[in-house]
């Protein structure tokens, strides 16, 4: 059964340039289980398509039905409901910086109602599944870029949602971590049967985990299918593009690897700095 | 060593006077600091907002304020109001209603600053945990931006604290002007107290806006992010 399924969707940004038509006519279904990805180049509409998925941001038309409902009816009340079984993870972690970890995991628990105590406990229950038991009482600022990312993990978690959006969930890690923070969102679908929208530009985020993915370009749905299908057979311009770029990214990945061997004297924070250097370069020559 | 001027302090009840002096200028800056940071907030958060009435009307109030010299418009809420309109205030009352108009608008723009700060992920990201506008607004957004505004608040204060030294020209008379009468009344006996007894004054403003600064930069260390 389709856990997300879009209709002709349509959205339209009008600005002092003009309107902008982020999203035209999309259509798309994600079956319950899997990990679903949507990658285009930048502009393409894919954060807007993201966030019409749990109206974050309102289209102009179309259909958006979660598990079977209707989502676009819904009361502001019903919608933020509905919002706790569809978690949200972002590029920049979003954590409160003045709340220890488990107060930023337990912070929307105990929005929902939750009492504190009761919110503990899950929320040490889900720092243990992001393996970060050990940092409850320490400060985001105190944790790494990954770390970070594995509290919002974990608060995404906590409230048992259905889905999970990825908005370039990875686009601030490096490689690395990036791969480590991929391991733990297959787990995280694996063990909790949670469906999955990573919405990216980098090609090895597909390739890593994704079952099924749909390219978007100017805000129209290029090509859909199985990854392996879309990307030995790219029957598109801009298919055959992504796959030049995910060349590049393999070819960067191989020379950060041997940079690490070269540079082992280096202590690691120092390497993931100079990684993060080299990716943005290779970025700015895409 | 050269006759500093400071023995004129110790001279009758001038050092009392000095103090009382000191009062009244704190005094002015208090109630008009009050006045301006609660003012102030509900302002800057109404010049966020999108209706054009409200932005023409605190943007232009805004750059009022920006180019007036403090001084100008001391003289034309004391004595401009006189003459139009026969309004006989106070003077203490006309510093306060000046200082109050300055540092509405000061404040103003800095938590407007401080509100658009805060980026939009910020504002999703609660929408997405399931919090509602009103939850977002005052548990994600407004914390932080406390946090921003603090400092630069506590700039604007000792600002307007050492600008109250200006009501002088308007006849109130507070410590800058207290210090000129003792020195004008001791012309003769000890000719120096221009040194000693503006010096004087110096550490006594010290005296009140550095505890201020401390208290700034004591916050600053405590929530210093990255």
């Amino acid at each position: 059964m389709a856990v997300i399924e879009l209709e002709q969707v349509n959205k339209t940004y009008s600005g002092g340039n003009g309107d902008v038509h982020a999203l035209k006519n999309v259509s798309l279904s994600v079956e319950e289980g899997e990990i679903f990805g949507v990658i285009g180049l930048s502009g393409a509409g894919k954060s807007t398509l993201v966030r019409c998925i749990n109206l974050l941001e309102r289209p102009e038309s179309g259909q958006i039905r979660i598990e079977g409902r209707e989502i676009r009816s819904l009361s502001e009340r019903e919608l933020r409901l509905e919002r706790q079984n569809i978690a949200m993870i972002f590029q920049q972690f979003n954590l409160l910086m003045q709340r220890t970890v488990l107060d930023n995991v337990c912070f929307p628990l105990e929005i929902a109602g939750l009492r504190k105590k009761e919110a503990r406990k899950q929320a040490l229950v889900y720092l243990k599944t992001v393996g970060l038991e050990d940092k409850a009482k320490a400060y985001p600022v105190q944790l790494s870029g990954g770390q970070q990312q594995r509290v919002a993990i974990a608060r995404a978690l906590a409230s048992h949602p259905r889905i999970i959006l990825c908005d370039e969930a990875t686009s601030a890690l490096d490689p690395q971590t990036t791969k480590n923070i991929l391991e733990l969102l297959r787990k995280v679908n694996r063990e909790y049967h949670i469906s999955i929208v990573i919405i990216t530009h980098e090609m090895r985020v597909i390739t890593e985990i994704c079952d099924r993915v749909a390219v978007l370009h100017h805000g129209k749905v290029a090509e859909i299918g199985p990854v392996e299908e879309v990307f030995t057979n790219p029957k598109t311009k801009v298919a055959r593009r992504l796959l030049l770029i995910r060349e590049s990214e393999a070819l960067e990945d191989e020379i950060t690897e041997n940079e690490e061997q070269a540079e082992t004297s280096h202590t690691k924070e120092h390497e993931s700095k100079s990684l993060r250097v080299i990716e943005g370069g290779a970025h700015a020559a895409n | 060593m050269p006759d500093l001027g400071i023995d004129v302090l110790f001279k009758g009840t001038n050092a009392k006077r000095l103090l009382e002096g000191l009062w009244v200028s704190v005094r002015i800056s208090l109630i008009s600091v009050a006045i301006s940071l609660t003012l102030g907030v509900v302002v800057g958060i109404l010049m966020t907002k999108r209706q054009k009435a409200i932005r023409i009307l605190t943007r232009g109030y805004l750059e009022i304020v920006r180019f007036m010299p403090q001084m100008v418009l001391l003289f034309i809420v004391f004595f401009g109001t006189t003459r139009v309109f026969g309004w006989n205030l106070d003077a203490e009352f006309a510093a306060v209603v000046v200082f109050s108009f300055w540092g509405v608008a000061e404040m103003a723009d800095l938590t407007r600053g401080a509100l658009i700060s805060i980026p939009k992920h910020q504002y999703e990201s609660a929408e997405a945990l399931g919090f509602s506008g009103r939850q977002t607004y005052f548990l994600i957004i407004v914390p932080q931006t406390v946090r921003r505004l603090i400092p630069l608040s506590i700039n604007l204060i000792t600002r307007m604290i050492k600008t109250t030294s200006l009501v002088m020209m308007i006849g109130v008379v507070e410590v800058l002007k207290v210090g000129q009468q003792i020195i004008e009344a001791n012309r003769k006996s000890s000719p120096n107290a221009a040194f000693g007894v503006y010096a004087t004054v110096f550490v006594l403003y010290f005296l009140v806006c550095w505890p201020i600064s401390l208290f700034a930069k004591h916050l600053e260390k405590k929530w210093a992010v990255e």
